[in-house]
């Protein structure tokens, strides 16, 4: 398995493909980050608008590394499925299409660990991608615009989180990424176990991607009620969880608190429940598969 | 000698297709064995069902005397193939794709051990290269290379010849040859074509539409001094089983569907004697082409001809 | 008749004592508070404005006369009231010239006090009306209610201890008019973890428009001078 899994993520890390992924990913940031260093307190005071009536506030510290950091998780996270598609998408079905898939089944492997094998190289890939992301916009945004406390908007207010009590947030923010992520590579492997093709699967992810969001975001009872809680998207944004502080009844913020822990508890039962069942479904079709290809 | 490969009523079905239907065969140790058949014979998805690519319908599988279902890895081990084309990781070198298939394969293969196999190829220039650079030559040798690098007892090849240049073809044959001679190896070896069977292989199946025409050695099966006489009678299973009790029941072809038997013309007044001693009623008896005419004719309806030009 | 000149002689002559010794207490308020040319004073702040979840902010609050007050987090974000500048006294009483009114006397807690109502004559001022609640044993002003043009009405309640010479509080609690919290919900950061299904009672809350701050002051530096730059 452990040799299997080595060769899998040599594929995977030999390929030109994965590094476009770090690449899209580096120049997306910087170009938030060049934004916000020229024009980031007035961007700040749009965003506040109505507050700036009444309130004093100093915008070059709202500002600041973390509030970056969130500022980036916030557009990008929705796009990295994309750049999880591309490869995930591609494990079984670019073998199939390339011809090589045939040697690798001929070879003395189980069907399962070659599965298997693939899916945790592509967790590793999966986690480089988000190590990079929080490298970039994490380390270097708060190299560049220095420390300070996080404030979040939400749509009935905003909450401020003292700067030492946010970086633990991003940890867990991350590590639920990644378990967000893990499901959109499951359905990629899926799909990828289903077709000979790689662009099929890659296209086939993230056009399920966005009916799902749709689906989730529209407000309609009917699928309020009756689909939104068994969608995989219902919980892909569960990391902001760790990011909405608990507070006393007047309004006080405790630190160290997540306002409401079983919400992010139940996103990660939910995401683990997608995993497992899409994996063990990738097992067994594949395990059933004759190779034509 | 062993049975290497022992196939026993092997049927798949791709829904209303049978692509292979009820096929027994048997490869003998150090057997170059020809898989003969024109394209879309069954060839293919039975040597596929020999790697475990595709599952039977029905019908079993022995390799090395173990079932293949239950000892996948034990039998694979000792088995190296090329299908069809030799297609490789692309954005990989030659070297990295050996590599790759070693280990699969089970093996620890150090530096110099892949760069002898890659140099066994004449390839060993060219490790470093990335295979999308190589030529279709050069990539159905690191292909053999990949099949070889474990040193496995057992060899099929798929079409081995497809896409080649006639050096190519006279180099696969070579090193067919090399293979079985000097190594000792066991090869199963696939073609639509009988010339490249005939050059290289000493016992062959003839396959059509999944079915089994013919199995037997090749020098025998293609002698032109016999040929194919068929004979109908009021029970063919009867008779069949009356011959099996005589001299004649070597000549008697394994083909169930009518009664055949492979001899020389000369003979076949002597046989119709006995056979109506043996109080056999004789409708008819028929004259079939010589083997390579009736490959040809099977061939030549499905618009081969040109494969047989040159 | 005679009876009853003396009698408006009495109420008359009462009610101008009554206005001198409110002009009096004012200015002996007023007098305490010019002792301050400036001060720094550490303190911790509470908000409590219902659309906003803040933890305890320890601050900093700089004052040079006339009326220049800052709030400073040194180290975090702090949202401060825009009125929270009229938290000084001086700039209520110092600022212009103004009608005093005696609106009589009151109770704060345990502690009578003296109603007193300042009109500012500039009609152009921001501060519309001023109704400050002096106890006069201490001559300190207990609470303001202070109605702006600009700012919205806000109430000041103090309570003293060891600054008390200086007319300086230690507590000081800020209630003001928040207006309402908008914010376009393509910019927020929202995700529903099922803890956001809201009664409608608390959907009322989010309409209250009162917010109030706490500050607790540690100490106070008095007169040591202050550079104008913290100001800017």
């Amino acid at each position: 398995m452990w040799n299997l899994l080595q060769i899998e993520l040599f594929k995977i890390f030999k390929k030109p493909r994965t590094y476009l992924a770090f690449a899209i990913i580096a120049a997306f940031i910087f170009l938030i980050q060049l934004g916000l260093l020229v024009n980031g307190k007035d961007w700040m005071k749009f965003m506040l608008g109505s507050l700036d009536e009444t309130m004093n506030i100093d915008y070059s510290k709202l500002v600041n590394g973390y509030a970056v950091c969130f500022f980036v998780l916030n557009l990008l996270l929705v796009h990295v499925p994309i750049l999880v598609a591309l490869v995930a998408g591609d494990v079984v079905s670019g073998e199939a299409s390339m011809g090589t898939l045939r040697l690798l089944a001929a070879k003395p492997v189980s069907r399962t660990q070659i599965i298997l094998a693939k899916y945790l190289a592509t967790a590793v890939y999966v986690f480089a991608l988000l190590l990079w992301i929080a490298v970039i916009s994490l380390v270097v945004s708060l190299a560049v615009f220095g420390e300070n406390d996080l404030v979040v908007a939400k749509t009935n207010g905003l909450q401020l989180i003292e700067a030492n009590d946010v970086l633990w947030r991003y940890f867990f923010a991350f590590g639920f990424a990644f378990i967000a992520m893990m499901v959109v590579a499951a359905i990629s492997l899926l799909l990828s176990v289903l077709s000979e093709n790689s662009i099929g699967p890659i296209v086939a992810t993230v056009g399920i991607i966005i009916v799902c969001t749709l689906i989730s975001e529209m407000e309609i009872p009917i699928y309020q009620k009756y689909i939104k809680p068994y969608l995989f998207t219902t919980y892909m944004l569960g990391w902001k969880g760790f990011f909405y502080i608990g507070s006393t009844e007047d309004g006080e913020t405790i630190k160290g608190s997540i306002q409401y822990l079983p919400g992010i508890l139940k996103s990660i039962a939910a995401l683990l429940v997608y995993i497992v069942a899409l994996v063990s479904a990738s097992v067994f079709i594949f395990r059933k598969k004759d190779i034509l290809s | 000698m062993s049975s290497i490969i022992k196939v026993n009523n092997l049927s798949k079905q791709f829904n209303d297709i049978h692509a292979v239907n009820d096929l027994s065969f048997t490869v003998e140790e150090g057997d170059v064995y020809g898989f003969l058949g024109q394209n879309g014979a069954g060839k293919s998805t039975s040597i596929r069902m020999l790697l475990t690519l595709i599952k039977p319908t029905a019908g079993s599988i022995t390799i090395f005397g173990k079932d293949l279902s239950s000892h996948r890895h034990d039998i694979l081990k000792q088995v190296g193939a090329v299908i069809e084309k030799p297609d490789l990781y692309k954005y990989l070198s030659a070297y990295d794709n050996l590599a790759i298939f070693a280990k699969l394969s089970g093996i620890k293969a150090d530096k110099k051990l892949l760069m002898e196999q890659l140099k066994m190829v004449g390839l060993d220039e060219r490790a470093g290269s990335k295979v999308k650079t190589f030529s279709q030559g050069m990539k159905q040798r690191l292909g053999i290379a990949v099949a070889l690098v474990h040193n496995p007892q057992l060899i099929i090849l798929d079409e081995p010849t497809n896409g080649l240049d006639p050096q190519g073809i006279a180099d696969m044959r070579n090193l067919i040859l090399h293979l079985s001679r000097e190594l000792g190896k066991t090869i199963v070896v696939s073609s639509h074509l009988l010339s490249e069977i005939e050059l290289v292989a000493n016992r062959m199946i003839i396959i059509h539409k999944g079915k089994k025409i013919v199995e037997g050695k090749v020098a025998e099966l293609l002698d032109p001094s016999k040929s194919l006489v068929q004979i109908e009678t009021t029970n063919d299973a009867e008779a069949r089983q009356k011959l099996l009790q005589t001299k004649w029941a070597g000549l008697l072809h394994d083909n169930n569907e009518h009664l055949q038997l492979k001899m020389n013309k000369e003979d076949v007044p002597q046989l119709i004697a006995e056979m109506v001693l043996l109080q056999v009623p004789v409708l008819s008896v028929h004259p079939m082409h010589s083997l390579e005419d009736y490959f040809l004719s099977l061939t030549t309806q499905a618009g081969h001809v040109e494969s047989f030009a040159n | 008749m005679k009876r009853s000149l003396v009698l408006l002689f009495l109420i008359q002559f009462s009610l101008f004592t009554q206005a001198q010794d409110i002009n009096v207490l004012v200015q002996k308020v007023k007098d305490k508070i010019n002792l301050v040319n400036d001060y720094e004073a550490n303190g911790r702040m509470k908000t409590n404005v219902v659309f906003l979840k803040v933890p305890v902010a320890t601050i900093k609050l700089y004052f040079k006369k006339p009326n220049r007050l800052r709030i400073k987090n040194e180290n975090g974000i702090s949202f401060i009231p825009k009125g929270a500048v009229n938290m000084n006294m001086s700039n209520v009483l110092s600022s212009g010239k103004y009608s005093v009114l005696d609106a009589g006397n009151d109770k704060i807690g345990n502690t009578a006090v003296k109603v007193v109502k300042l009109l500012p004559e500039d009609d152009n001022a921001d501060v519309v009306l001023s109704t400050l609640y002096i106890d006069p044993t201490n001559q300190v002003i207990l609470k303001t209610k202070t109605t702006t043009r600009d700012n919205g009405t806000y109430e000041l309640e103090m309570s003293y201890g060891k600054y008390i010479a200086y007319g300086l509080p230690d507590k000081i609690i800020f209630s003001f008019n928040t207006k309402d919290y908008k914010m376009p919900k393509g910019v927020t950061f929202d995700f529903e973890d099922g803890s956001q299904k809201k009664t409608a009672a608390e959907k009322e809350k989010l309409k209250n428009q009162k917010g109030k701050m706490e500050i607790f002051i540690n100490g106070y530096t008095i007169n040591k001078g202050i550079s104008d730059s913290v100001f800017n």
